[in-house]
């Protein structure tokens, strides 16, 4: 391998991912300074695209709604682990986010009268958990998709300057006036195998989150967690990363997501009998429990042999009962991915569904500012985060559907901002010589790698051994036994073989990098899982099947020691709910 | 092959069988023009084209490269001729296609290849830009903008693209005349020409009007044929073509 150029790049803002965070910012610095936007893919290719049902926000355009509600039912939904400062800035913030998408062109459903439309969802509910309410604003099931579209499309009219197929490998951080600040961000260019350096004053990290440690995901082949990735082996720390969605209605065997929007709309769950199980599981609001609910209803039904299908590993999504003419209006998509994918048709059949990992509460920690914390009480001046590789906390041990499409609009904007702000006032931090020397000895050692190892095998055992020990269930046990798989993977991994040699679109060369992220982030969610000796939200322990907050009402602060993990804690912001036992 | 197609009721228990692949291998730094090269796969019931060429990457030849990204049809990163026609790997199923015969899968057309199925996709992407996609709107509301159901509904069908470029690369007079806006840069003209809210149906219009805008289109329907996300690209552009005529939206 030759040595690769290294060109230099300077910005006021370097944003790092174009999904809906990542553009979402990019719209409030772009008009103000310059601002670069560096994406392993094309923007529209990004994962909010994937979204389905839609976003929350107390609009109260088809039934009376307020903000109080929202904050309530997200602090609730999220097991009381939830920083309710954050929560009640997301709550009153989502009006005038779904008023900025409107004005920007996207097309959501409308009411008869013109306003923007809104269907139920799981976990929101009218006057603290009284009945379903109507709050997601949504446009058919791609609300995730015109999001992604509308915000690439004003990144267009912005003239925003995107680096797209660029893979940023390494944040570079310098020490200023005694304090460690960021100074760049060094990506490798997919298309030539070179490697550029991008200065910026205020660098962003949205960067999505990480759902191929496990096997069974909705998540997309890309999304490997290099952002949170890079932050961890920065030494700083990372927050509550024991709690990782597993959404119910993933298609079985697959993974791939169904949207909540279908339960919205009237779907049901039954087990094998037929049984709408879910009435004995949450008796007010059934299907439209919170998902951690509904995911370990569904994984327990299984248990006790009440599934379906030859092998009783799955139960039925069933949508048999809504006219057709509502199902192509409302979910168009998922219903296609059934027939296409299952060969299932839910106009007649009942759809087989099974729990599927989806979204990672925790990730970077942030304050409200969207600021990166060093630790409990001290900001990394200049350095943000948004978006789900962020852990503001807004989600705590489990997020309310349409809560992400919210997070992603609110805390993407509010990331912005104050990266404008802090841009306009600050000076660029020297970027040392020897920058790039972490990104080329790295690359260099994976390209002359001569081992006998294949990536996609220790990938695929990482993500079994975690599908297997660390997902809707967990013990102690089985947390060993993940961390004993996980630390063999990783003396393997030393020995693997990188086939590519080229220097134009290697991607042999980045599965091989983005599987060392992977490993990383699998092993820091086993190690705060351990700790964490309670069931929470997400995070259900069978030895420890109890909320216990005299002891965990805290987060989870991981930090990379060495080769050790070391974990703290940060207390709960609580500002009007006290901690309650969650009965839906 | 019917006895290789997978029950639905019997999901984790889907036979598996052999498939060919003939893959269309080119690399700038190696090759001075493009090769076949044939591969052995076992694939499962479940698995679609993207499954087969994971298997080759992941199993046999590191090297093949192509995009991908989230698998189930919305991201718009793999499409490619599949047995000549353009399609998505990630929502091809295997089972569906003549699996006695091999499959043959190559980049789509009219694009400069980079690497085996991996093109450039700039023109395509400037051909997007340069019909102003995106709200042109003088108002300055204070709240959501009014728009009723049936606004919506005019424009519905091309608020779906998701700019793989499975369209604009089986246009006949894509691949012949570089300068051709191609079918999804008008879709996306559409979406915004027939939104109620949007004020510059004119100025796309004219653009549009262009001797490398809808006039080119020889209504071959191959771009309807070729949309995976079932948008019907032909009378989008034909709606288009109206619209110029008529001078208005």
């Amino acid at each position: 391998m030759s040595k690769p150029k290294v060109h230099n790049h300077q910005h006021d803002v370097v944003i790092v991912g174009a999904g809906g965070a990542g553009m979402r910012a990019a719209i409030e610095t772009g008009p103000h300074v310059t601002t670069a936007v560096i994406s392993k893919l094309f923007p529209t290719r990004s994962h909010t695209g994937a979204a389905q049902g839609g976003m929350a926000a107390a609009l109260a355009n088809v039934e009376e709604d307020n903000w109080e509600w929202h904050t309530f039912d997200t602090v609730k939904g999220g097991d009381y682990l939830v920083d309710q400062d954050a929560a009640e800035i997301l709550a009153k913030e989502s009006v005038q986010a779904v008023i900025d998408l409107e004005n920007m062109g996207l097309p959501f459903n409308r009411t008869p009268d013109g306003k923007i439309d809104q269907r139920r969802f799981g976990g929101h509910t009218r006057d603290h958990g009284k009945a379903p309410v109507r709050r997601s604003c949504y446009a058919a099931d791609r609300t995730g998709h015109m999001i992604l579209q509308t915000l690439y499309q004003n990144c267009v009219r912005l003239g925003i300057e995107f680096f797209s197929e660029f893979y940023v490998l390494d944040l570079i951080m310098n020490t200023v006036d005694g304090e460690e600040r960021p100074s760049a961000v060094v990506a490798y260019e997919l298309a030539t195998g070179e490697i550029h350096i991008f200065q910026g004053k205020s660098i962003i990290f949205a960067t999505g989150g990480f759902g191929k440690i496990f096997k069974t995901t909705s998540n997309a082949h890309t999304l490997t967690g290099d952002g949170v990735g890079i932050i961890w082996r920065k030494g700083l720390p990372l927050e509550d990363m024991e709690f990782y969605q597993f959404h119910p209605t993933g298609l079985a065997g697959l993974g791939i997501l169904l949207s909540e929007a279908a339960r919205g709309e009237g779907a049901i769950l039954r087990n094998a009998s037929g049984e709408r199980f879910m009435e004995r599981y949450a008796p007010t609001i059934k299907d439209l429990a919170p998902r951690d609910m509904v995911a370990r209803a569904m994984a327990n039904e299984v248990r006790e042999g009440r599934g379906a299908g030859p092998h009783k590993d799955y139960v039925l999504l069933d949508l048999t009962h809504l006219p057709p003419e509502v199902i192509d209006a409302k979910l168009p998509d998922i219903t296609e991915f059934a027939r296409t994918y299952l060969g299932v048709e839910p106009y007649t059949e009942p759809v087989p569904v099974f729990p599927t990992a989806h979204y990672a509460m925790g990730g970077i920690p942030t304050n409200v500012k969207a600021e990166v914390l060093r630790n409990n009480k001290k900001v990394v001046p200049g350095l943000y985060a948004a978006g789900e590789c962020a852990c503001v906390s807004v989600h705590g041990a489990n997020r309310l559907g349409t809560n992400s499409l919210l997070d992603i609009n609110v805390f993407g904007k509010r990331a912005g901002i104050y990266a404008v702000e802090y841009a306009k006032k600050a000076k660029h931090v020297p970027v040392p010589k020897d920058a790039a020397q972490g990104v080329l000895d790295l690359l260099e050692e994976m390209q002359n790698s001569t081992g006998t190892e294949k990536i996609a095998v220790l990938r695929k055992e990482l993500q079994d051994t975690m599908d297997k020990n660390a997902q809707v269930y967990r013990t102690e046990e089985s947390l060993d036994e993940a961390l004993e798989v996980i630390a063999g993977l990783r003396k393997r991994y030393k020995n693997i073989q990188v086939q590519d040699k080229g220097a134009r679109f290697n991607t042999d060369l980045l599965e091989a990098v983005e599987l060392g992220f992977l490993f990383d982030l699998a092993e820091v969610l086993v190690v705060t899982s351990k700790e964490r000796r309670e069931s929470r939200g997400g995070h259900f322990r069978e030895d420890y099947p109890t909320r216990n907050d005299e002891k965990f009402m805290v987060h989870s602060m991981a930090y990379k020691n060495g080769k050790k993990i070391k974990v703290d804690w940060k207390p709960v912001v609580i500002t009007n709910y006290p901690p309650m036992e969650r009965k839906y | 092959m019917s006895t290789a197609v997978a029950e639905t009721t019997e999901i984790g228990v889907v036979p598996s069988f052999t498939v060919t692949l003939f893959v269309r291998r080119f690399s700038k730094e190696d090759d001075l023009e493009a090769r076949w090269e044939d591969f052995d796969v076992t694939v499962h019931g479940t698995d679609r084209v993207l499954d087969a060429l994971h298997k080759i990457k992941w199993e046999q030849d590191g090297s093949l490269s192509f995009r991908r990204s989230c698998a189930h049809g919305v991201c718009g990163s793999d499409a490619m001729r599949i047995n000549g026609r353009n399609r998505l790997a990630c929502k091809t199923l295997i089972k569906d296609l003549d699996i006695t015969e091999p499959i043959y899968v190559e980049p789509i057309k009219g694009l400069e290849v980079e690497k085996d199925l991996i093109v450039n996709m700039e023109p395509f992407y400037q051909a997007f830009k340069d019909v102003k996609p995106f709200l042109i709107a003088t108002d300055k509301p204070k709240a959501e903008r009014l728009q009723s159901p049936e606004e919506r509904a005019r424009f519905d069908m091309t608020t779906k693209c998701i700019l793989c470029a499975a369209c604009t690369s089986s246009c006949p007079v894509f691949w012949t005349d570089g300068q051709y806006f191609g079918p999804a840069a008008i879709v996306n003209a559409h979406r915004f020409i027939f939104d109620s809210r949007d004020e510059a149906a004119d100025v796309r219009l004219e653009i549009l009007n262009d001797k490398e805008g809808v006039w080119r289109c020889r209504t071959t329907f191959n771009c309807t044929e070729a949309c995976p996300r079932g948008i019907e690209v032909t009378r989008a552009i034909a709606e288009v073509k109206q619209a110029i005529l008529r001078g208005k939206p």
